[in-house]
């Protein structure tokens, strides 16, 4: 049995005026990374704390570990760990204290599962007499993935644990989430940078309550259903202004250093349609121009999602 | 022509024996979008602060809209904007309400903040929602009221501190189409972000790691001189040997 399953899942806020998940369904296998992906508002957090047992969905069934999350909530609770968005360590605890108490929590020790947190524990150790409240972010955030891994459980749902942290930072917390999937440890975790998709398994792209697809990130490319290409010119404003103007594409925007635009596959070859952009932007006065075929990334992907 | 609305010379900041900004210097220039980078715990914050006329620096100057931070600080506060992802509007005030208050606040008169409000709203195509919470927005419409808001009194400078976190792709890169238009109308953008992607964006960033400035280029430059595929690279080749980590 796989240990996240989710059956129709939906759930309202504000007596029914705010849906915030929308009948939502997917399992997550065993020593699997799942992603929940999406922006502020998609309804990720509402699934954590559904799963979590901390809140009861409107209808629809969900297990964790095989255990229904309302008949079974008790059971549930001593088998997952848990890192909310928000920093929720007690501030006034040493690094230390904090660990301890959870640990005592969960009726175990620091030392039973050292081994499990010990890569992480060693940067935290030279500041383990100071108070979780005065630690920088990313130390928090650290502190907080060994408090919820200190009992070792079957379950870990991180809650965007990479927002506001550095480039280099996320991809140090990608590389310990690594580690711990190798222990067999399945991870549910949310993000709203799509450019973190890379490191899951397979993820639910999702948007205002609803999943928009459920793929591996390979599978969720591959199938981007429109001809995508990438444009550049030495004016990159008005590039962006005067290719938003033309006729006939699905979607432009900016993409890095490039602009992306998209077409809805026809008979037209990918040539043809170069070189028509081309005369298109030399028209328009532009100079430098430079285009061709791209590939999409899992940005491109959301867009193209969201906007059929 | 050059006409920089920010001047960093050796700009300085110490908290005891711990050195936040170590003698940072740089120009910004009228029009320009300029990306501030850096690894949390780098001193973007403490030089932010400091250019907005919020904290004042141990040595070093900085003249930013014409004013010196530590002379003025009160001159630079009427003209330049901020906002930022984590504080921007007040949630129990409507849209209109939130308008009046910020305009009010940067002395524009009734009659500006009239006509300017209306302008706002209309741009925004929040004419229905005017009378609404902001609480109610969602979040990209949010961000995008907060930066209209910010440059009502058309500042010299706006400061975006992370404007875009958690906004879904399609409004973030509404936003940025707003920074352009921004930047078009001789507003310069100072603007930081954890979006590597957005850094493209940029006419000009630059790299704080522990505490100076490692790099400053435009994108294009930065890349050649780092030999980096993108973005994400050069922030990786330069703020990997950072010895900081912070908030």
């Amino acid at each position: 049995m796989n240990p996240i399953i989710l059956e129709n899942i939906s759930k309202s806020y504000d007596k029914d005026k705010n849906l915030a998940v929308d009948n939502v369904s997917f399992d997550v296998k065993e020593g699997e990374i799942f992603g929940l992906i999406g922006p502020d508002g998609a309804g990720k957090t509402t699934i954590f704390r559904i799963l979590t047992t901390l809140l009861l969905a409107n209808s629809g069934k969900a297990s964790v570990c095989g255990h229904d999350v309302v008949a079974d909530y008790k059971a549930i609770r001593g088998m997952v760990g848990y890192m909310p968005g928000r920093f929720s360590l007690y501030q006034d605890l040493t690094v230390e204290e904090n660990l301890n108490f959870f640990a005592s929590l969960f009726k175990t020790s620091i030392k039973e599962n050292y081994n499990l947190i010990k890569d992480i524990y060693v940067q935290l150790q030279p500041f383990k007499d100071r108070r979780a409240g005065k630690l920088s972010g990313g130390m928090k955030q650290k502190l907080a993935l060994c408090c919820a891994l200190i009992h070792k459980p079957s379950v870990l749902f991180l809650d965007e644990p990479t927002t506001g942290v550095d480039a280099v930072s996320r991809f140090e917390f990608w590389e310990m989430l690594n580690r711990l999937k190798e222990q067999q440890i399945t991870i549910l975790v949310s993000t709203a940078y799509m450019d973190e998709v890379e490191h899951c398994n397979r993820v639910a792209l999702m948007q205002t309550g609803k999943v928009l697809s459920i793929d591996s990130p390979e599978n969720i490319v591959a199938a981007f259903p429109e001809t995508l290409f990438q444009v550049k010119a030495d004016n990159k404003h008005k590039l962006l202004k005067d290719m938003a103007t033309y006729q006939g594409a699905f979607n432009s925007y900016a993409s890095g250093e490039y602009i992306h635009i998209s077409f809805e596959k026809d008979n037209e070859t990918d040539a043809q349609r170069m070189q028509e952009i081309k005369r298109f932007l030399a028209d328009k006065g532009h100079q430098g121009i430079e285009i061709s075929l791209a590939k999409p990334g899992i940005e491109d992907c959301f867009l193209s999602l969201t906007k059929h | 022509m050059a006409e920089p609305v920010i001047q960093a010379d050796k700009l300085t900041k110490r908290f005891g024996s711990f050195t936040a900004v170590d003698a940072i210097s740089f120009d910004v220039q009228k029009g320009e979008i300029f990306g501030f980078l850096g690894a949390n715990g780098a001193g973007k914050t403490t030089a932010m602060r400091m250019l907005c006329g919020l904290s004042s620096p141990t040595s070093g100057q900085a003249t930013v809209a014409g004013f010196d931070v530590s002379r003025y600080p009160e001159k630079i506060k009427k003209n330049i904007g901020y906002m930022s992802q984590k504080f921007s509007l007040y949630e129990d005030l409507t849209i209109n309400e939130n308008i009046e208050f910020y305009g009010g606040i940067y002395g524009l008169s009734n009659k500006d903040l009239k006509r300017k409000g209306k302008e706002l709203v209309d741009m925004l195509d929040l004419q229905a929602e005017a009378k609404k919470l902001v609480k109610g927005l969602p979040l990209g419409w949010k961000q995008k009221l907060a930066f209209s808001v910010a440059i009502i009194h058309e500042p010299k400078i706006v400061f975006l501190d992370e404007p875009t976190g958690g906004v879904d792709p399609a409004n973030r890169k509404q936003f940025w189409e707003m920074i352009y238009e921004t930047a078009d109308k001789g507003i310069t953008v100072f603007v930081t972000t954890h979006y590597l992607d957005e850094a493209e964006y940029c006419d000009r960033v630059s790299i704080m790691v522990d505490g100076q400035i490692s790099a400053l280029d435009t994108p294009a430059g930065l890349k050649k001189t780092y030999e980096a595929a993108n973005m994400n690279d050069v922030f990786f080749k330069l703020a990997r040997n950072a010895k900081r980590s912070g908030d």
